[in-house]
């Protein structure tokens, strides 16, 4: 064989190669984007155009073709959105004639709306605290002014955190100060990673803040005594209840309100109880429609109409049967046994506002990071 | 795996004269710790799977298999690997014998890179896609324009996994085929073999274990990447969950069992792979009855 | 192998070597560069200070001595593991050979799940345990345990191949020279067996430090005492913080790259010495 033949034999083959797999990497992207182009069919037309939504709910109103939500959510909301998902489906049937399919999502509220940062095309999202959504927000995902959208902070249910103990109480745990006795083990996840946790935090912090007349450095000591008292760590709140119902760990769990009674009911009635401490926080989490996602796909009105009807009566019976606070007052006065009323602090009253907060306590350095410095 | 894991266990290792063995009571200790140890790591997790899966009854652990959710998930667990596994086979025969067969600058240099993947941790094998392909990564702008959906869905899922099992079949091969040297296949040129023709009819019949149980190693990983494939799935039920995602998702339900069902699926599906190995390890003893392998014995 | 030419009568070298360079390329390197580049966008101090911050600090004296623990415990027992399989003779050889591989196989988040059931507290073995006063699941040796399942095969499969192909003339002739069978071990087979040892000793090391999915569950995650350092790259992610995060990913990369670096001089070094021989 002549040198030059082989020569020119294998650059060609290497050609071919090379086109071969071009052709296979360009072939996932592409099938994949067209699997989403069929699915928002109904938005084509928009999509070049995109933010001319009239348009595109025009165009919907008359053809009614299927169309599917992406709904970003965070851990404990698992239960309420599968219910609540049949039964917005059935309204929206039933009001426009559309068929809808709600797709799920779950994880870290952190980890959740770093994924929708990152492109993760999600048409709504419902997170655990709005610091999580005003991230969003920055990089231009949601309009800024995300928080007026809809009723009430835009929290169609709230939430507290209370103390899960095991059965009896057999470390008589009544309040937040209780858990610094010598020998009790708190079981809540790490406050860097997990929303709840945040959540749970600022609630000691308040209540030791109310308790030393507004002295901080009391308060600091009261949460980094707090946080000794803590064997794991985990990176949720699903983890951490895990580790305390599961495997047997600690005395008492921080945990949402919603948590502890899904705790108690789905894992153990005769394990566990619920103790309200005297004072905690008043936690909101948040919903919005991603507004850039909702514009190219032109799901933006069925994407709205799913978080309105959050608020009404039907809904919010779910969400109170779920174990979240409703915010209707009819269903709230329905379901007040469930609910004990106890003094609630509020992050925009009692700690400014979420970036606030996280600059302060959660971020690089913030209080949090000092109570685990060496030394300290 | 920087060496040989081609390991088909010939009994040739294991008879052997008195003088050079140990004495039977030191045999006896030595296996029994052996035994004990690999019981301790290996088989107590494993039959804690199927221990936990089977805690509430058949019936349950057959409902969590066949859910349309789990289904989904494997499907797409397999289409993962069905793609991802494929394209790491061509270019670690084609980064075998480029390594093996000629003699270039860099060589170490290359094999490292190749090694690479295993030692970074799988959290940055996700985020370096986020990275590139993220709606804030250099081609998420470019990619949202063209409406090309990497991240979040199979491309992004496919790329995770082909990076995380990059290097086994490369890795497998190599050994090998240094240690075969190049003599046939000059031979087979020689006597005027075309390219392709050595490679079909020289080199494969000679690597062929090595590398299907090197696709074998490859294959079982790419079905059961977490790590990198969490970062960058997007964990939308039913359609981007791979199977150790669903895991973890029925775990963080409570629904235990039905979590440890899904796992115990991952494991049956691993030692399917393992018994095909096997398989495949008796039918080359019976072909070349001294245990006498093609590769290793030309090696010296 | 000393056997090729630069000018090799054998086809393909330009298609083979481009098409992996090429597939390298894209797989590999220009992704691995983006994370050197993101870190670009932090000024020298910056980075120094979310390198050495006293957690980071912690977090890779966690992830060190768990890895270097995991792999030490792998060296001696994948040793035996190796030895006993390659020479013994026992009913299910065939079956415990096929167990070493599956750690590869089984996902690592559940592999963490499984060990620390087994290992909590209330666990099969951690309720053993607790009266005799050991903690293993939420500690350092809850990680370590973590990571010798995880790094198993890797000591195991570099040792296994190189104790099969051993010669057994040297060891004959120790024998007649009236070497003890614990001598002959010692001098004639441990320095055959050193470099690949050392190979699957550096490999389990290097996939211990980064290992993530196994490692959360049993962790605890506490830091400055169980904190790993993937855990940290996670939480920096999830504040949003990408530069911080590429900051210590790629302290740890460079530290992945030294040690395969040092794995393939081991493995050159053997190459050369079996060639020589």
């Amino acid at each position: 064989m002549s040198n030059l033949t082989k020569k020119t034999m294998f650059s060609f083959r290497s050609f071919l190669v090379l086109a071969v797999f071009a052709i296979v990497l360009a072939g996932c992207g592409s099938t994949n984007g067209s699997g989403k182009a069929t699915n928002n069919d109904a938005g084509k037309a928009t999509n070049e155009t995109a933010g001319n939504e009239a348009a595109g709910n025009t165009s919907k109103e008359t053809q009614k073709p299927a169309v599917e939500l992406l709904n970003v959510s965070y851990d404990p909301t698992r239960e309420l959105y599968e219910a609540y998902n049949t039964l917005f489906a059935d309204y929206w049937k039933k009001e426009k004639n559309q068929a809808v399919t709600i797709k799920q999502s779950h994880g870290g509220s952190g980890k959740q709306s770093r994924a929708v940062i990152d492109g993760l095309k999600a048409d709504v999202v419902t997170l655990a605290l709005g610091y999580d959504i005003d991230a969003i927000a920055e990089k231009g995902f949601i309009n800024t002014d995300w928080q007026k959208k809809f009723e009430s902070n835009s929290s169609p249910y709230t939430s507290t955190i209370v103390l899960l103990v095991r059965k009896g109480n057999p470390k008589g745990i009544k309040d937040w100060n209780d858990l610094i006795k010598d020998d009790v083990e708190v079981i809540t996840p790490n406050p860097k990673t997990s929303g709840g946790a945040r959540w749970n935090y600022l609630a000691a912090w308040g209540y030791a803040l109310k308790q030393n007349g507004g002295d901080e450095n009391k308060a600091k000591e009261f949460v980094a005594e707090l946080f000794k008292h803590v064997p794991v760590l985990d990176s949720g709140a699903r983890g951490s209840t895990t580790t305390f119902v599961e495997r047997g760990l600690g005395d008492v769990l921080l945990a949402w309100e919603n948590e502890a009674y899904l705790s108690v009911n789905e894992l153990g009635k005769d394990k566990f109880e619920i103790v309200y401490p005297s004072i905690s926080i008043l936690a909101e989490p948040p919903v919005a429609v991603v507004d850039k996602v909702t514009d190219s796909k032109g799901t933006r009105e069925v994407a709205e109409a799913y978080l309105n009807y959050l608020y009404t009566e039907e809904a919010q019976k779910l969400v109170a049967e779920n174990y979240y606070r409703p915010q209707l007052a009819s269903v709230a006065e329905q379901f007040k046994d469930r609910f004990p009323q106890l003094d609630l602090l509020t992050i925009d009253k009692d700690f400014g506002s979420w970036k606030e907060a996280q600059s302060k306590h959660f971020a690089d350095g913030g209080v949090f990071d000092q109570i685990y410095t060496p030394g300290s | 795996m920087a060496g040989a894991i081609t390991t088909h266990l010939s009994d040739k290792a294991s008879i052997r004269p008195k003088h050079t063995n140990e004495s039977p009571v030191v045999r006896v200790v030595l296996t029994v710790v052996a035994l004990l140890f690999l019981g301790l790591i290996v088989v107590l997790p494993l039959a804690s799977v199927f221990v936990e899966a089977f805690k509430r009854g058949a019936d349950v652990y057959v409902a969590s298999i066949t859910d349309p959710d789990a289904v989904s998930a494997l499907k797409l667990t397999l289409l993962t690997a069905l793609i991802a596994v494929p394209l790491n086979t061509i270019f670690g025969v084609a980064a075998a014998w480029a390594i093996s067969k000629f003699r270039f600058r860099g060589k170490n240099l290359l094999i490292t890179l190749i090694d690479l993947p295993f030692a970074v941790s799988p959290v940055i094998a996700g985020l370096i896609f986020i990275l590139m392909f993220g709606a804030q990564g250099w081609f998420g702008p470019w990619l949202d324009d063209h409406n090309i959906q990497i991240m979040f869905a199979l491309p992004g899922i496919v790329l995770a996994t082909t990076f995380v099992t990059f290097p086994f079949v490369a890795r497998e091969l190599l050994p090998l085929m240094q240690a075969q040297g190049i003599q046939e296949e000059e031979a087979a040129a020689s006597l005027g073999a075309k390219g392709w023709q050595i490679f079909w009819r020289v080199t494969l019949p000679n690597i062929k274990w090595g590398l299907l149980y090197g696709i074998i190693l490859c294959n079982a990983r790419a079905m059961g990447e977490f790590g990198a494939v969490s970062v960058v799935s997007g964990h939308i039920r039913g359609e981007t969950n791979t199977l150790p995602l669903h895991v973890e998702i029925l775990y963080n339900e409570y629904q235990f069992s039905a979590s440890f069902a899904v796992a115990s699926l991952l494991v049956l599906l691993a030692v399917l792979t393992l018994v095909v190995k096997t398989f495949v390890e008796w039918k080359t003893a019976q072909r070349e009855p001294d245990g006498e392998r093609s590769g290793e014995q030309h090696a010296h | 192998m000393k056997g090729s030419k630069a000018r090799s009568v054998l086809p393909g070298f330009g298609l083979s070597l481009g098409f992996t360079i090429f597939y390298l390329s894209i797989m590999v390197l220009i992704p691995l560069a983006g994370v050197f580049i993101k870190t670009t966008g932090l000024t020298w101090d910056q980075f120094w200070n979310t390198v050495t911050n006293a957690r980071v600090l912690a977090s890779y004296r966690v992830s060190l001595i768990t890895a270097l623990s995991a792999a030490l415990a792998n060296l001696v027992f994948g040793l035996l593991v190796a030895w006993v399989l390659v020479r013994y003779r026992f009913p299910g050889k065939k079956l415990v050979d096929s167990l070493v591989d599956l750690p590869f196989a089984l996902p690592t988040a559940v592999a963490g799940i499984a060990l620390t059931a087994i290992y909590a507290p209330n666990g099969w073995i951690g309720s053993l345990l607790v009266p005799l006063g050991i903690k293993v699941a939420f500690t350092p040796i809850g990680i370590t345990i973590a990571l010798i399942f995880i790094g198993l095969p890797f000591v195991v499969r570099t040792v296994q191949p190189v104790l099969q192909e051993l010669d057994n003339e040297t060891e004959e002739a120790a024998v007649m020279l009236g070497a003890y069978r614990w001598v002959t071990f010692r001098k004639v087979i441990l320095p055959q067996l050193i470099p690949s040892l050392l190979t699957g000793f550096a490999l389990a090391f290097a996939r211990g430090i980064g290992e993530y999915g196994s490692v959360v569950f049993i962790s605890g995650n506490m830091p400055l005492k169980t904190e790993i350092t993937p855990l940290l790259i996670m939480t920096k992610l999830e504040q949003y913080d990408y530069a911080g995060a590429t900051a210590i990913a790629l302290v740890m990369l460079t530290a992945s790259f030294l040690m395969l670096f040092i794995i393939n001089y081991f493995q050159w070094r053997s190459n050369r010495r079996a060639t020589t021989e």
